[in-house]
């Protein structure tokens, strides 16, 4: 029997989803923010992934641009380029809300991700694949523990720790 | 010495003892369990697990204390797994044998113990960039504690120290030479014995961390010169927590202990110690009777099967590793030492090597992903961290067919 001979690839298809791969490869708003506001450090020690998020609010703590730079494997990456998608144009408590509904989503259990009505969750749900993989959580909620860190701007890197 | 693979012909690997370790017996995502993960540490045969369960059901007590029939045989037997270990790698005296919790600990007694109250400002330590973090930490932290420098000689790109610059840093103001024998992420396997020969000659000690040196070929210490030399139960077959110091008894016998506690005392007042003989000295507190147990089952299993046939089954199955995986399109090899032991770092077109692991672990192959807690060296090649694949006594050439094939599932997920 060789590797391929068993399809057990579901879960594996449902990780790598192509919306996924698509922001790996072609990331959204990287680079850095040169007028930023409000920026925190994302590392994974774990696996040495590595970005920094930038936020420019405006004088209503509305998010009008977004960015982030770095390097890290196709979950980190693909996630830290939806999250600047889905939160240019909110508010930044709105966009709190997005980061405890999205961290809840992939660290509880399927049945148990009640959301805010005021979140639309919309393609962030591509994400979904990694709780089958555990050891890939950290790596989808890299990005998000650093908005939550710069929108309160700590001073520490945001960990997954 | 593991000979380099491009003089051995691939074929048929010489060892066929996977039947012996339980674990490899298991079926992980629906697929036989293929583990090339052995440098991070390696699968116990029967054998080593038998004797820990043995040792636990009939045999456990406290060592050094009691009067009574189970101390006195823990104390033989947790004693008598000191001697084989000094047999093992041809220590003169069992004096020379510390038992520690690993590698890890042998290089912080040695930084502790050693160094720190030797060294002041303008001494150096010199590592080597091939270095992983318990080869560096330790050193960086007593160098922090006495002012001293830390040096770091450079390699090349294939992964290989540069043996001019060692010698260029290798002044009279080194206090100690801190290298490893095989590199963890690109197994390398460097010249140890010129260079403990060279430094020597300038009566600079030499530690050597030995983690992925013992498991893979034969250790005379004494022929090898060093002064210390470090390594881990785990990466030999043994359980967890156990690991070895061996150092020199002139040396050990100059050095205070490390930890204090039962069992290293001779004589305790309020007023004062008196600290007891090598190697009880540096092991404060009740031992890991158990783990010393199960680690000389790991060397009578390593014996059995004898180091050198070891070290030519795993060259062999490095070079079939090697030709294949030269085949896929868009590897690239990290490290291509002319001498390394079956371990083998690489990376897969612009695959992250964290999406390697969890697209391989699919298929029930178990690598290494990430920076292999070498975070320098990582930063020499430029990459994040590598995919690696590490061969041990129980891989065979199915093993590394399988790990072909599921690379090649991950470039198909990646296209």
């Amino acid at each position: 029997m060789t590797a391929t001979d068993v399809d057990n690839s579901e879960d594996l298809r449902d990780l790598y989803r192509e919306l996924i791969l698509d922001h790996a490869r072609s990331p959204r708003h990287f680079g850095k923010l040169k007028d930023a506001t409000h920026t925190a450090a994302g590392i994974n020690p774990l696996c040495g992934d590595k970005l920094k998020l930038y936020l420019r609010l405006d004088a209503a703590k509305k998010i009008d641009a977004a960015s982030f730079e770095g390097s890290g494997c196709a979950i980190s990456v693909a996630s830290a380029s939806l999250l600047t998608d889905t939160i240019i144009g909110l508010d930044s408590p709105q966009a709190l809300d997005y980061f405890n509904a999205v961290t809840g989503r992939l660290t509880q259990a399927k049945q148990n991700h009640d959301i805010s009505a005021s979140i639309d969750i919309g393609k962030i749900r591509a994400l979904d694949g990694v709780r089958e993989f555990p050891a890939r959580v950290k790596c989808a909620t890299l990005a998000w523990h650093a908005l939550n860190a710069a929108i309160h701007q700590h001073s520490d890197p945001a960990s997954t720790e | 010495m593991t000979r380099a693979p491009q003089d051995i012909p691939a074929g048929v690997a010489v060892l066929d003892c996977r039947q012996d370790f339980p674990a490899l017996q298991q079926t992980v995502n629906g697929h036989p369990l293929v583990y090339l993960d052995s440098a991070a540490s390696s699968q116990a045969p029967q054998s080593v697990i038998d004797a820990v369960a043995n040792y636990q059901r009939s045999d456990h007590a406290n060592v050094h204390r009691g009067v009574y029939e189970l101390s006195h045989r823990a104390t033989e037997r947790y004693e008598g797994a000191r001697d084989k270990i000094r047999e093992f790698i041809n220590a003169n005296s069992c004096s020379e044998i510390v038992l520690t919790s690993g590698t890890t600990e042998s290089a912080n007694l040695v930084a502790q113990s050693y160094c720190r109250p030797r060294l002041g400002s303008g001494d150096k330590i010199l590592i080597t960039h091939l270095e992983h973090h318990s080869n560096i930490v330790p050193w960086q932290l007593a160098c922090e504690q006495t002012g001293a420098e830390l040096l770091v000689a450079p390699i090349d790109p294939r992964g290989q120290l540069d043996l001019d610059a060692i010698y260029q840093l290798l002044t009279d103001d080194v206090r100690l030479l801190a290298i490893g024998h095989v590199s963890n992420a690109l197994g390398t396997i460097n010249p140890i014995e010129d260079i403990i020969v060279r430094a020597r000659s300038m009566n600079i000690p030499v530690f050597v961390d030995g983690a992925q040196g013992v498991p893979h070929m034969p250790i005379d210490v004494q022929q090898l010169g060093c002064d210390f030399y470090a390594f881990s139960g785990h990466k030999m077959y043994g359980p967890t927590g156990t690991g070895v110091l061996y150092g020199r008894e002139t040396l050990l016998d100059s050095m205070p202990p490390y930890k204090g506690g039962g069992d290293m005392i001779l004589e305790v007042s309020f007023k004062g110690t008196t600290y007891n003989e090598l190697p009880y000295k540096f092991e404060a507190g009740t031992p890991n009777v158990s783990g010393a147990i199960g680690l000389a089952a790991a060397v009578d299993y390593l014996q059995s099967v004898g180091m050198t046939d070891i070290a030519r089954h795993e060259a062999q199955l490095l070079g079939y590793m090697l030709n294949r995986l030269r085949e896929i399109d868009g590897i690239r090899l990290i490290g291509t030492a002319d001498q390394q032991v079956g371990v083998q770092s690489f990376m897969l077109d612009e695959i992250h090597p964290h999406d390697l692991g969890t697209i391989l672990d699919h298929q029930g192959v178990a690598i290494r992903t990430g920076h292999h807690c070498a975070m320098p060296l990582m930063d020499y090649f430029s990459v994040p961290g590598t995919a690696r694949a590490s061969l041990a006594i129980y891989n065979n050439t199915h093993d590394v067919d399988q790990l072909i094939a599921a690379l090649i599932r991950a470039k198909q997920i990646f296209k």
